[in-house]
């Protein structure tokens, strides 16, 4: 009978290290925390240069808010953002307007309607694919020559929303058909079985279940919506004013910002624009998946 | 498994199976065919299904007893490489005829799955959806209604306290019986169930054999298994199918008891399949 | 649960015990119509018999279903094959009852000769031993069916006295004829009788426990 030496012990530290995932650990842990720096350091580093332009100290060297940040017209004194923040606000509004009926009802069709192997399937799927990567510039470009010159909208607020629906349609619809095709075969399965139709299957049991994945891509939307500059410059234009109509032409957050550094003359107040855009952004986000929640779990 | 043994021909040719004078044929299927794409799934099948009774299809895998049922509700629609001939008839009508609406036919022929599969909401809304897609909207009706078919699946005591808990949250067996009370909601006259407790644990399944026993004094049943003995235990007549031929019917005793196919003899005694 | 086979499994009680009280019935009769020579009521018990193996059939039936139907097992198989078992004996005891009533209900010839004094005894004794054997079972008593088992010497022993009365009778007398024969037939049936009530008490004892005639199957 073998005696218990310690080459049969279960005790830790008797098997010999195993340098491979020692090293393995390692490096996960440095890239995580390489990224997370990053992130971090990014965000940081606006904040400090940001949050001071806020304040300011008047002559008794008391500090104060900078409201004139905020005032609801624009001068080259106050440089307020108001103004872009409630063009942001209208353009992401309108956008999302456009793609989502868009791309959810076009993803509707594509997983549920259409027979598996259609041509028409792959056509989209392909073109889809692509757009989703063109860079931006080229939507700026496209969005100028139609809806600003050839439709004759000129420089405005629809020009850009319809430029950046396009833009993230792709995106929507993918998404969407992937969400949908990812439902479970045998919920539609029970409930066609009930006698209830495929139009109801798909509105009440499986648009619901796959409406965590299609938020998704809607806050993805948003995210690219918000920080467009390219596409934007060239179809609503750089105005600095509040769109009272969606023929008016008028800058968003982003194109302030850039506008700004571009004039050299306010760039403390650009670190502050990028501030509150980033501040609505999260703001946005938490909303949207808010909504998600709720939605999901309303079921 | 001897493949001799597959093809041999029994002594006797398999005798069609006649419902008696005295019961309702609820289904009457007559020449029918399935193919899907160029492959034969089933093969002139002729045969006359009792009503409020428990009838089961058995076989080995892939000889069709589960596409059959799923053609007495038009759930093969769903697949589009599958085509018909022949004829089924429900009470007399045609299912399968140009003026059938599919949704009232899946309304009288109800399916439980062989895995469960609620919907990912409450157990009150689970229950309701049929109901209120087939157009009840009162509150105190469709109460009433989820109460009586939790109740007639041997359900309502366990969950009645909370009606609203996800259907998500309770065991598999309770998942199956939530299922079959869904189907009860909306008033069929046939209950097709596909394997229904071939995924659940055997307790489970005594309470719905049990379950099933009970429902047969009002439902014509239609049961698929692969375990034998289940049907034995609960059916009253029992089909078998190979190789797409459904070879032999009759009751369920007798058929057990004495097979006249030799084919069916070989499979129920386990000597194949 | 399984209560359609729980509500089977009662109905093959219910038919057991009816068919206890059959036999039971029978052998009071017969022992009745030994002390009275009722031809006509002796002439009932062997009308009766056909009752007795209907029965038998009935209870066959029901258990070979039971065993294909429900594949029973551990206690409930039990139950039904020693069912199985214990109708055989159970309807020997009717034929056997039938049998002597059939010689009882035949007329005689010539003067009645006396019958041994231990055969009413015998018959009192197989009787009671087959009415304890179907309590047994009615009541899954398994010290009720050993004290049967036990019995079984008693009825043997009286037996032994009852042919030595005959044998002395048939060399005192001048002509004996066939009625002490069939006196000898009678108490032959009587000894087999008791035979299958233990047959009886042993099934019913392997029923309980799982044990048959000391030896676990």
């Amino acid at each position: 009978m073998k005696s218990i030496d310690k080459s049969n012990s279960i005790r830790k530290g008797s098997a010999p290290p195993h340098t491979g995932s020692i090293a393995f650990k390692f490096v996960t842990y440095l890239c995580a925390a390489l990224t997370i720096f990053a992130l971090a350091s990014i965000v940081i580093y606006i904040f400090v240069q940001g949050i001071p332009n806020f304040f300011f100290y008047d002559e008794s060297g008391a500090l104060h808010f900078k409201s004139s940040l905020f005032d609801l017209k624009y001068t080259t004194d106050n440089v307020s953002m108001f103004h872009a923040i409630l063009n942001t606000v209208y353009m992401t509004a309108l956008a999302l307007l456009i793609s989502v009926p868009l791309g959810v009802f076009g993803g509707i069709y594509l997983a549920e309607y259409a027979k598996p192997d259609s041509k028409l399937v792959k056509v989209v799927r392909v073109t889809s694919e692509t757009l989703a990567g063109l860079p931006s510039i080229i939507y700026g470009l496209f969005g100028m020559l139609f809806f600003v010159n050839a439709i004759g909208w000129g420089f405005s607020l629809l020009a850009g929303a319809f430029t950046l629906a396009i833009m993230v349609l792709p995106v929507i619809l993918r998404q969407t058909e992937e969400s949908l095709l990812s439902v479970p075969r045998s919920y539609r399965e029970g409930s066609l079985a009930l006698g209830a139709g495929k139009l109801r299957t798909t509105m009440r049991i499986v648009l619901p279940v796959a409406t965590p994945g299609i938020l998704a891509a809607v806050l993805l939307s948003i995210g690219r919506i918000v920080g467009e500059t390219a596409a934007l410059i060239y179809t609503s234009g750089i105005v600095a004013k509040v769109c009272v109509s969606p023929l008016d032409s008028g800058r968003t957050l982003a194109v302030h910002l850039y506008q700004l550094q571009q004039e050299g003359l306010h760039l403390g107040e650009a670190f502050a624009v990028a501030v509150v855009l980033l501040i609505v952004v999260v703001i946005m986000n938490a909303v949207s998946s808010k909504a998600a929640k709720k939605l999901s779990s309303k079921g | 498994m001897n493949d001799s043994m597959l093809k041999e021909k029994g002594s006797v040719a398999a005798e069609a199976f006649h419902v008696e004078s005295s019961q309702n044929v609820k289904f009457r299927i007559s020449n029918m065919d399935l193919h899907y794409g160029t492959f034969h799934a089933l093969k002139n099948i002729n045969m006359e299904v009792p009503e409020q009774m428990v009838t089961a299809f058995i076989g080995p895998s892939g000889c069709g007893k589960s596409t059959l049922l799923k053609s007495l509700n038009r759930m093969n629609d769903l697949i589009p490489e599958c085509k018909i001939t022949g004829e089924i008839l429900l009470d007399g009508q045609n299912i399968y005829d140009p003026s059938t609406d599919v949704n009232l036919l899946r309304k009288r022929v109800g399916m439980v799955f062989q895995k469960p599969n609620p919907f990912p909401m409450s157990i009150y809304d689970n229950i309701a959806y049929g109901p209120r897609t087939h157009g009840i909207r009162s509150r105190a009706k469709l109460d009433e209604i989820v109460e009586k078919s939790l109740t007639d699946a041997a359900l309502f005591e366990e969950v009645k306290d909370d009606l609203n808990k996800s259907a998500m949250s309770i065991s598999g067996g309770q998942q199956q019986r939530l299922c079959i009370a869904r189907c009860l909601a909306v008033e069929p006259d046939v209950i097709l169930m596909d394997e229904p407790t071939s995924a659940l644990d055997p307790i489970s399944t005594s309470r719905i054999e049990d379950l099933v026993l009970d429902l047969k004094k009002q439902y014509t049943i239609i049961i698929v298994t692969h375990n034998m003995q289940q049907a034995t235990r609960i059916s009253d007549i029992t089909a078998f199918f190979l190789l797409g031929d459904m070879i032999e019917m009759a009751p369920t005793a007798n058929l057990f008891a004495n097979p006249k196919d030799r084919r069916t003899e070989n499979y129920i005694t386990g000597r194949f399949g | 649960m399984r209560t359609y086979f729980d509500d089977q499994l009662n109905q093959l009680n219910r038919e057991m015990i009816q068919m206890g009280s059959m036999i039971e019935q029978a052998i009071e009769r017969v022992c009745d119509v030994l002390r009275t020579h009722d031809v006509e009521a002796a002439k009932a018990i062997v009308r009766g018999d056909s009752e007795i193996d209907r029965k038998e059939r009935d209870i066959e039936a029901l258990c070979l279903r039971l065993i294909l139907m429900q594949q029973p097992v551990a206690s409930d198989l039990r139950m039904v094959s020693s069912a199985l078992k214990m109708i055989t004996d159970m309807e020997r005891i009717g034929d056997q009852a039938s049998d002597i009533a059939e010689i009882v209900s035949m007329p005689i010839e010539g003067e009645i000769v006396e019958k041994p004094a231990h055969l009413l005894t015998m018959g009192e004794s197989a009787a009671q031993m087959v009415h304890k054997a179907v309590d047994a079972y009615v009541s899954r008593d398994v010290l009720l069916a050993q004290e049967v088992i036990e019995s079984d010497d008693i009825v043997d022993d009286l037996f032994v006295q009852v042919k030595e009365e005959i044998q002395e009778q048939i060399r005192t007398s001048d002509d004996p004829g066939m009625q002490l024969l069939d006196t000898l037939m009678i108490a032959k049936y009587f000894e087999r009788i008791a035979d299958h009530a233990v047959n009886i008490a042993e099934w019913v004892e392997y029923a309980v426990s799982g044990i048959y005639k000391g030896e676990a199957l």
